[in-house]
């Protein structure tokens, strides 16, 4: 009798043991990531693409390549059709966020999803994930085959400043719970702004941060960095590579949930000792950049302000901001 | 029952007790320790599912791919450098990316102290081969390495030799230990060139992947006159062979047969890519060397040599798995047999005089 209750006692702990184990194994391997081959497989059948010129006379205005020799992605840099060759057989999928939190930004999103759905990724499988306090807001746009919205719920917010530094906690949480399994990639937008010309491959890497247009001709020590010592988003005056804009970053989901947390980590501390950075989350978004350096950057092209004129180093407009003026006659 | 049987009992229960906890114990080590272990020998497995294009696998990225892309995105500490310019250029006169977005490395295009830094944990492997009479360029190979071959950073020289014995003792840094391979040799030079693919694939599986991050493969009579750093560093990258950088497509010395695995028309290639220096991370020099070796012998059975041998293979796997990086020719450059441009800031890696019929019988 003795002997049989310790049996069964040891048999329990034993399924015990082992059910920790699976779930154990599960939870550390959570983070699964497909191999994507870091060469870059080219079809045998291809069709006829230039070769690349290596004594190159014409003039590139802009930076290809950072320090840290990254791509800087601009018009002219890369062959789209080969990219597209090679990136089409790996059967990707591109997530893609926006938050519409608020009633002014519920507004946007029409006019989001019908540019991106022109746009954005052609031909790839894209996910949409829409996050706003008002699922009943969101319009209902036609979708192209192989791309599907996702509403997800978010609190409304108090202040405004509240929704826009809880947009990094509201992403690793929503990767964590599901994008991990949905997406290859995760591009994370501003909502109040619409694609107007090809947004492809070129942009996917494995961290991916985009230049302010507001800041990319001017030295460093000009750029609205937090300044005070106090603060995690805090940069010396000696430091920064380029001004990065909140509207636009992403990579692989794996990477950009790093990303997302880590600012989201900077964001918390801050709270905690009463501060706020200068220029909020996306004085949080350079400080991270700037010590996790992007593996690629997107050029102002990617993220630009309609307000300004176009200079002619940048050739191809792709993401910018809608005019809220004409948005609301939109509307 | 009595109390003898009673306390019998009970140290009978204890010692079961005991033993199936030491049962269980080694159980479950097995267990947590066979996680990492798969991950590794699942990256090792079917090297030729990557011929197929496009094909994507799962696999978990275990610690030991050392690709910088596939790692963590490092941190970097405070650094003090000079900001890049987005409206100024750092090269007018030559292309600096490719159009599949590989940096094509030339001097003034990057900054080594920042690349120093993301690159702080890394261990380097360097294959080198001294069959037969090529033992004689080791001391000056290594020398030259010594000071200017990924300063600072971890290095470890594998050697592969038939002759043990003729293998200089060289005073070498921190950090940096000579392995010396023993391997057998083969009459024609042209085999012996061809064979380098097959033994790092071999060693490739049996150890280099344990023991470093990325594998550079160089030819041994050469020597370095200048920074080789972990500029050059990506999942796979391949050189600018100095004779061709200008040329045209037309006019690159790629196997023309189409009987041969390294076949490749005259309209296509994007470069010529010079078989004394390429490398990678561990993983994916491993799928080239084992692909290349592979299509060595389709070519054997089918009674055919490649014009440029191991140099041919070479360009056809990197036309078709296209390197993540390029170096430029001041990675590798013949000053006797070129005339120095001036768009070559600095000469990195070049030839050493030689005697070919001398030293190839």
């Amino acid at each position: 009798m003795h002997c049989l209750r310790l049996a069964l006692g040891l048999g329990f702990c034993l399924l015990l043991g082992i059910t920790l184990c699976s779930l154990w194994m599960y939870v550390e391997n959570w983070l699964l990531v497909s191999y994507i081959p870091y060469y870059l497989p080219c079809p045998e059948i291809l069709s006829q693409y230039p070769q690349p010129k290596l004594l190159e006379q014409k003039p590139t205005e802009l930076l290809t390549l950072t320090p840290w020799l990254a791509p800087i992605v601009s018009e002219g840099t890369f062959n789209a059709e080969l990219l597209h060759h090679i990136y089409q057989p790996l059967n990707l999928t591109i997530g893609l966020t926006a938050f519409a939190v608020g009633n002014r930004y519920t507004r946007f999103v029409q006019h989001f999803l019908e540019s991106a759905e022109r746009f954005f990724m052609q031909g790839y499988r894209v996910h949409y994930y829409i996050f706003t306090h008002d699922p009943q807001a969101i319009p209902q746009v036609p979708l192209g085959p192989g791309r599907r919205l996702s509403v997800i719920p978010v609190p409304g917010p108090s202040q405004w400043e509240e929704a826009s530094m809880r947009r990094m906690e509201a992403i690793s949480v929503h990767i964590a719970k599901r994008a991990h399994r949905e997406v290859d990639y995760l591009f994370c937008l501003d909502v109040d702004m619409a694609f107007r010309n090809p947004w492809g491959p070129e942009t996917l890497g494995d961290l991916v941060a985009a230049i302010h247009p507001d800041y990319f001709t001017v030295p460093r020590h000009q750029f609205p960095y937090e300044r005070r010592p106090v603060s995690t988003a805090f940069v010396a005056d000696g430091e920064g590579d380029f001004y990065y804009g909140r509207a636009v970053f992403g990579g692989r989901v794996a990477r950009v949930y790093e990303f997302t947390r880590g600012c989201h980590m900077g964001i918390l501390a801050d709270k905690a000792n009463g501060i706020m950075a200068a220029c909020q989350e996306e004085s949080h978004l350079n400080r991270r950049f700037l010590s996790h350096k992007p593996s690629k950057v997107l050029s102002p092209e990617y993220l630009w302000d309609d307000r300004k004129p176009q200079p002619p180093s940048l050739k191809l407009i792709r993401f910018s901001t809608l005019n809220k003026d004409t948005a609301r006659l939109r509307s | 029952m009595d109390p003898r049987d009673f306390w019998g009992n009970r140290t009978k229960s204890c010692l079961c007790l005991i033993l199936l906890f030491a049962v269980l114990l080694g159980f479950y080590s097995n267990v947590f320790s066979l996680i990492p272990r798969r991950q590794t020998e699942k990256s090792q497995s079917s090297p030729e599912a990557h011929h197929v294009q496009g094909r994507r696998e799962s696999l978990t990225l275990s610690e030991g791919d050392g690709h910088l892309d596939s790692c963590r995105i490092p941190e970097v500490p405070r650094l003090l450098y000079p900001k890049a310019q987005l409206l100024k250029p750092s090269r007018v006169d030559v292309l600096v990316m490719t159009p599949w977005f590989a940096p094509v490395v030339w001097d003034g295009t990057f900054d080594s102290a920042l690349l120093d830094v993301q690159f702080r944990n890394t261990t380097i492997g360097l294959t080198v081969f001294a069959i037969k009479k090529y033992v004689v360029f080791l001391r000056l190979f290594l020398e030259t390495a010594e000071k200017y071959f990924m300063v600072g950073h971890k290095v470890i020289y594998y050697v592969f030799t038939d002759r043990p014995a003729d293998v200089p003792q060289i005073a070498l840094q921190d950090g940096r230990q000579v392995v010396v391979l023993h391997v057998g040799n083969y009459r024609r030079w042209q085999d012996i060139s061809m064979h380098r693919m097959e033994m790092i694939s071999n060693f490739s599986r049996q150890r280099f992947l344990r023991e470093v991050d990325y594998l550079v493969c160089l030819d041994v009579d050469m020597k370095f006159s200048d920074h080789v750093g972990v500029e050059i560093l990506a999942p796979l990258f391949g050189t600018l062979h100095p004779g061709f950088y200008a040329a045209d497509r037309q006019s690159f010395t790629y196997e023309r047969r189409p009987l041969s695995r390294a076949y490749i028309p005259r309209d296509e290639g994007d470069f010529y890519y010079a078989g004394g220096f390429f490398g990678g991370s561990v993983p994916e020099v491993y799928r080239l060397t084992t692909a290349c070796h592979q299509a060595m012998t389709a070519d054997q059975a089918q009674g055919i040599e490649a014009v440029w041998h191991d140099e041919s293979h070479l360009n056809r796997y990197l036309l078709s798995h296209k390197p993540s990086k390029v170096l430029s020719p001041e990675y590798l450059w013949d000053e006797r047999m070129l005339q120095r441009p001036p768009l070559l800031r600095k000469l990195r890696y070049v030839a050493v005089p030689k005697n070919h019929t001398e030293i190839r019988n």
